[in-house]
């Protein structure tokens, strides 16, 4: 199963993704620090389903975005840790 | 925006979809909602790299494809109106009235804290099986998996298809515990054939029965895990952790809707009739929202609920004796891999309990229900809304998760906008 390649931007960086892939997946590639918790911990993705919120980060400006409930897109603009 | 439905199924896995076709079958115009993207639940979810199995296929086609059924995907409920949900999906919110309802909002994973948990790179175990699936990047790299029950098994198979090296899967349950289960697989043919698949699949992968992870190890991401086993302590160096601890029921909604639940161990579920009916009139549950009972148990009682949901109880009848057989496989199951005492034990004084407040567990001390425990410490207060923490306190016998409170979702503000705030504030 070989779907077109999506490109978009990761904090600033390229990343290459496949159609279908979600912004999580598409993160691990480039990094696995999602977002700061409360007191500063890194933190990623931990249920997968869109459960936990721990995988949350600013897609195309908007925030509190989980990640592992949204496809990749052509340039799309990722910000993580903020 | 108003729609209206016959039948209107919450949750697309194998209970929602049987559900809906059963209601279509009939004539009754069907809506079917899911938060995801793609149909299929958890079980059935879509692999970016790899085919989906042949019945997720056939069910989730013939559901989709049916003209009296409107697919609604990436629609979550947002809060309970009278007679009516209100939803939102990308682009907007709307209102959803139906005649009947039928919940099949599925399970997540519980997830017990432990030292080292919140370190980037650790993972749920279903958790990592549905990040491979969304493409998660896994090829080479070393995974442990961990935790408890038969899914353990599913995401070490998903692991390995996707690359990734694993080192070993460490079940919490004795290996006394799984051997008699072993051995009462014969009643239940099609389960003996798919664990025998796994485990062909899984050749050369150690599975080590009575192992818990105690501490995971790492700065910004996990470099090794201490595994507590038969042997002792063995450190594993690794870069991922698939870790959890069986299922349990999504029951919010029906909370919302005002369903009686019940308790299975520490864990609320939905309590139905025969048809599948709530103690709510009008309101079907079926599936892991009965009770955790596994993909089985969800197509059937999705059927059940669909039939009953449009007045067809006789074809609801043909399907009750094959349920119960369902629901004897989870029982049997639920009981091998009951936790020990040992896993309510990993957590320290210090460890972070609440991930979306960072709240440790000792900060807890003292407080003999969740709602003060949240006012005074913020415990619960986060985006998750205690699923997580909530879930892990009532498990560890602290105290058992608070109810419900709209909305059920983290929700936009244009949607809430246009909520009627009389109707939701109601108790």
């Amino acid at each position: 199963m070989n779907a077109p390649l999506i490109r978009l931007q990761i904090n600033g960086c390229t990343v290459e993704a496949r159609a279908g892939t979600s912004v999580a997946a598409a993160i691990a590639q480039h990094s696995l620090i999602f977002r700061r918790s409360t007191t500063g911990q890194p933190r990623a993705a931990f249920c997968g389903m869109g459960v936990c919120f721990e995988c949350r980060v600013a897609i195309d400006g908007i925030g509190q975005r989980r990640a592992c409930m949204v496809p990749v897109r052509e340039g799309m603009q990722v910000s993580c840790d903020d | 925006m108003t729609d209206r439905y016959d039948v209107l199924v919450v949750g697309a896995g194998p209970a929602g979809l049987a559900a809906a076709h059963a209601a279509a079958s009939h004539g009754a115009r069907v809506g079917l909602i899911d938060e995801q993207m793609t149909a299929g639940g958890q079980v059935w979810r879509q692999d970016v790299q790899h085919a989906s199995p042949a019945l997720a296929r056939r069910s989730i086609g013939r559901t989709l494809d049916h003209p009296a059924i409107d697919w609604l995907a990436q629609t979550r409920v947002v809060t309970v109106e009278d007679g009516g949900l209100l939803v939102e999906d990308p682009r907007r919110a709307r209102r959803l009235h139906y005649q009947t309802l039928v919940l099949a909002t599925g399970a997540r994973e519980l997830l017990l804290p432990f030292p080292g948990w919140t370190l980037p790179g650790i993972t749920g175990a279903g958790g990592l099986q549905a990040l491979a699936k969304q493409g998660w990047p896994l090829a080479g790299r070393r995974v442990v998996i961990a935790g408890s029950g038969p899914l353990l098994l599913a995401a070490a198979a998903t692991a390995k298809r996707h690359g990734a090296h694993v080192l070993g899967i460490y079940e919490q349950s004795s290996t006394e515990n799984i051997q008699r289960f072993a051995r009462s697989l014969w009643r239940w043919p099609a389960k003996a054939v798919q664990a025998m698949g796994l485990r062909a699949q899984l050749a050369g992968v150690p599975y080590r029965c009575g192992s818990v992870v105690r501490r995971a190890h790492g700065e910004t991401e996990l470099h090794a895990v201490d595994v507590d086993g038969p042997r002792g302590i063995e450190h594993i160096a690794c870069d991922q952790l698939a870790v959890g601890y069986g299922l349990l029921a999504n029951v919010e909604l029906a909370q919302s809707l005002g369903c009686t639940l019940q308790l299975q161990g520490a864990h609320a579920y939905v309590d139905t009739d025969r048809y599948q009916r709530t103690s709510v009139d009008g309101i079907y549950a079926a599936g892991e929202l009965c009770g955790i009972g596994g993909r089985d148990t969800a197509r059937i009682e999705g059927a059940i609920a669909g039939h009953a949901a449009a007045g067809k109880t006789a074809d609801a009848d043909r399907l009750l004796q094959s349920r119960q057989h369902a629901r004897h496989f989870a029982d049997a199951l639920n009981q091998c891999f009951a936790l020990d005492p040992r896993v309510h034990a990993l957590a320290q004084p210090d460890t972070l309990v609440c991930r979306c407040e960072d709240v440790s567990l000792s900060a807890l001390d003292g407080y003999m229900d969740a709602r003060s425990a949240k006012l005074a410490t913020r415990c619960g207060m986060g985006a998750c809304q205690g699923r997580i923490c909530g879930s892990a306190l009532a498990e560890l016998g602290r105290f058992p998760r608070s109810g419900q409170r709209p909305p059920l979702f983290p929700a936009r503000l244009s949607t809430l906008a246009g909520t009627n705030l009389s109707s939701i504030n109601k108790p």
